[in-house]
């Protein structure tokens, strides 16, 4: 593990288009940068795709819950309908499948719906009321209005604190700030 | 597209296509987040909103009234009885979940298709459903007469041993609508988390940012975080299209399962999800078309929108009067008596008047006018018919209900079925609660997605190389 400069947690460039942000994410990235990241106020794909995040794992996250859910409601109402509960109802058989495919279908979705949702946030380590890129000046006026950053990490072996500077400063940034912890 | 009738100079036109613009011209980034984001933040209340609130607030409160006196007096106080043992209650919960089905159905299948346009809508159409789904769950609630007991439908270890019944269609609801109601919520919620980043970060008074800040749950805009975010909107979108489809197919279910004439029909389901679709277009017209004018909010919510949701109303509308027609169809073909008598009396009989207003607030008026674009983007006309249609759609649901059950097999078993005034009030404070929590929606929430909207932005482009990435350090 790369010993992480003290109380800095990394370096923040500030730009005002997505195109730049993403020109120098993958130039970054190309540059041998792993610990990094983008903040932008919307959704940037190609930001994602520059820093070499291309999977992730919401979606295994959903179908699990997903499969979760279909069973326990399935199993839940073969179990009370056989056996907790057998109601005779005009001589239909106790275990008549057709008829709880619904509320399974239902808890399916329900499941699936809470773990997309909730997974999501788990592996965003989310909540997180507190994050050192808070403290930096310019973060939280721009990241989630206009602005588009790319931070580069102090945990990263190839930070320094001039050097990262410059590198950031030649992609020609609006500004360049220091994040501390 | 017909275009020959618009002025080439008109700046909601699209120059290139001939088409109306999804938003106008000028847009930037910090425009959208101040326009959307000042209408939340803004300390002063206007007088006109706090005077509205206060009617819709009035008017929620015959609800409370209702309600408790229902519960003092027990359900006789409604007009139910034999025959007609369901009356308005079953009508308004079916009629207000149905209004909710646009909101999921433009954040979802829209989502899912990939309509731009649904971005300026889709929030206040959700919340519409929210708000909705609260509405339309209070009649069975209360309906059951004993309130308090209604935790035995759910399948809980309880001392007297006995299980909920799994094989009928009135369980399953239980799960439909509360899975719709979770889901809707959930949806919802994570639509807003970022939105709320934007309200902590802009917010001036300390309470809104903690409380803001709460909300947003520490985000940030990390481009990962995005990434998971859009990956769990569009699952969340994929789950709840059936679900939409599903809620409404078993709420159909309720009544095509009986063997009832008029209700024991297998054409149900897809004509209630028409129909709920329908008059939840209709809804979010008779919300929207207010909201964009007293918010100004004609650039984010344009004509376009009201134009494609009257294609989408034209289609339904379509797709419903077609499920009219193959009730009347079946009804001869069937040969059966009972099926034809009750068709007969639905339309000839005592109650006919209301199949009469159905077909013609439905049917008539909507789908011969729609067809026009000049009327179709005729903002007021559009309100105006949306206020038609849902009047319709409720008494789709009055026919439905009434006319079916009050004259059945035998003829000494028939009767009547007119409402009393606590069936009224317990309706009208519906709408008085719905207006009253939409109300508090719009003066504490984002009502329009800002990183949806600036994400159809030009500026949002990624262009391959400029002038500015070759720039070196100035």
């Amino acid at each position: 593990m790369p010993v992480p400069v003290e109380g800095i947690y990394g370096m923040l460039a500030e730009f005002d288009t997505p195109s730049d942000l993403v020109r120098a994410a993958q130039a970054a990235y190309k540059d041998g940068w792993r610990r990094m990241d983008c903040y932008t106020p919307y959704p940037v794909e190609e930001a994602a795709e520059a820093i070499g995040f291309h999977k992730n794992k919401v979606p295994l996250v959903t179908l699990v819950g997903g499969l979760m859910g279909l069973c326990a409601m399935f199993s839940l109402e073969t179990w009370i309908s056989t056996l907790a509960y057998p109601l005779n109802v005009g001589g239909r058989p106790t275990y008549s499948w057709p008829a709880f495919v619904v509320p399974a279908y239902e808890w399916t979705i329900l499941f699936a719906g809470l773990s997309a949702c909730f997974g999501m946030l788990a592996l965003n380590g989310l909540p997180s009321p507190y994050h050192p890129l808070f403290n930096a000046p310019n973060f939280r006026s721009g990241a989630t209005d206009d602005k588009f950053f790319l931070c580069l990490e102090a945990l990263d072996p190839k930070f320094d604190l001039t050097e990262t500077r410059a590198y950031l400063e030649s992609f020609g940034p609006t500004s360049v700030v220091e994040v501390e912890y | 597209m017909a275009t020959k009738d618009i002025k080439p100079q008109d700046p909601m036109i699209d120059p290139l296509t001939g088409e109306f613009r999804v938003l106008a011209p000028g847009q930037t980034f910090k425009s959208v987040t101040a326009k959307i984001s000042d209408i939340v933040l803004t300390p002063k209340t206007s007088l006109g909103f706090l005077g509205f609130l206060a009617i819709a607030g009035s008017v929620a409160m015959l609800v409370l009234v209702a309600v408790t006196w229902l519960f003092l007096k027990g359900v006789g106080i409604w007009a139910i009885t034999q025959p007609v043992a369901w009356g308005f209650a079953i009508i308004n919960f079916v009629w207000w979940i149905g209004i909710g089905h646009a909101g999921t159905l433009i954040s979802a299948i829209l989502l899912l298709f990939k309509q731009g346009w649904r971005n300026s809508i889709n929030r206040f159409a959700e919340a519409m459903t929210i708000f909705a789904v609260v509405c339309a769950g209070m009649f069975p609630l209360i309906h059951v007469g004993r309130p308090w007991l209604s935790y035995w439908l759910f399948p809980l270890p309880l001392t007297m041993n006995v299980w909920p019944q799994f094989r009928s269609p009135l369980l399953w609801d239980v799960f439909a609508v509360s899975t719709y109601a979770t889901i809707s919520i959930v949806f919802w919620y994570m639509g807003m988390i970022p939105d709320f980043g934007t309200l902590r970060d802009r917010a001036k008074s300390k309470f809104a940012q903690y409380v803001y800040g709460l909300l947003s749950v520490g985000w940030r805009g990390s481009v990962r975080h995005w990434m998971r975010y859009e990956t769990a909107s569009l699952l969340l979108a994929g789950l709840a299209t059936p679900l939409v489809l599903s809620v409404h197919t078993v709420i159909s279910f309720d009544f095509a399962v009986a063997v009832l004439p008029g209700w024991h029909t297998t054409i149900f389901p897809p004509y209630f999800v028409a129909g709920a679709i329908y008059s939840g277009f209709a809804m979010v017209l008779t919300l929207a078309i207010p909201l964009r004018k007293f918010y100004h909010l004609e650039e984010l919510v344009t004509e376009r929108h009201i134009d494609n949701m009257g294609k989408v109303m034209l289609g339904t509308g379509g797709i419903v009067a077609y499920g009219y027609g193959m009730e009347v169809f079946m009804a001869w073909y069937s040969a059966s008596h009972w099926e034809f008598f009750m068709m007969w009396n639905r339309m000839f009989g005592p109650m006919g008047w209301s199949y009469g207003v159905l077909i013609f607030c439905n049917i008539a008026f909507p789908l011969t006018t729609l067809w026009v674009r000049k009327l179709r983007t005729n903002i007021a006309f559009m309100f105006i018919l949306s206020l038609i249609v849902n009047t319709g759609m409720w008494f789709e649901r009055f026919v439905i209900v009434v006319t079916s059950l009050y004259r059945d097999f035998l003829p000494s078993s028939w009767g009547t079925y007119r409402a009393t005034k606590w069936d009224y009030a317990t309706f009208v404070g519906t709408l008085g609660l719905f207006t009253t929590l939409f109300l508090l929606f719009v003066r504490f929430l984002p009502m329009i997605p800002m990183n949806e909207i600036k994400m159809m932005l030009p500026a949002a482009k990624i262009t391959p190389k400029t002038e500015t990435a070759a720039g070196a350090g100035d």
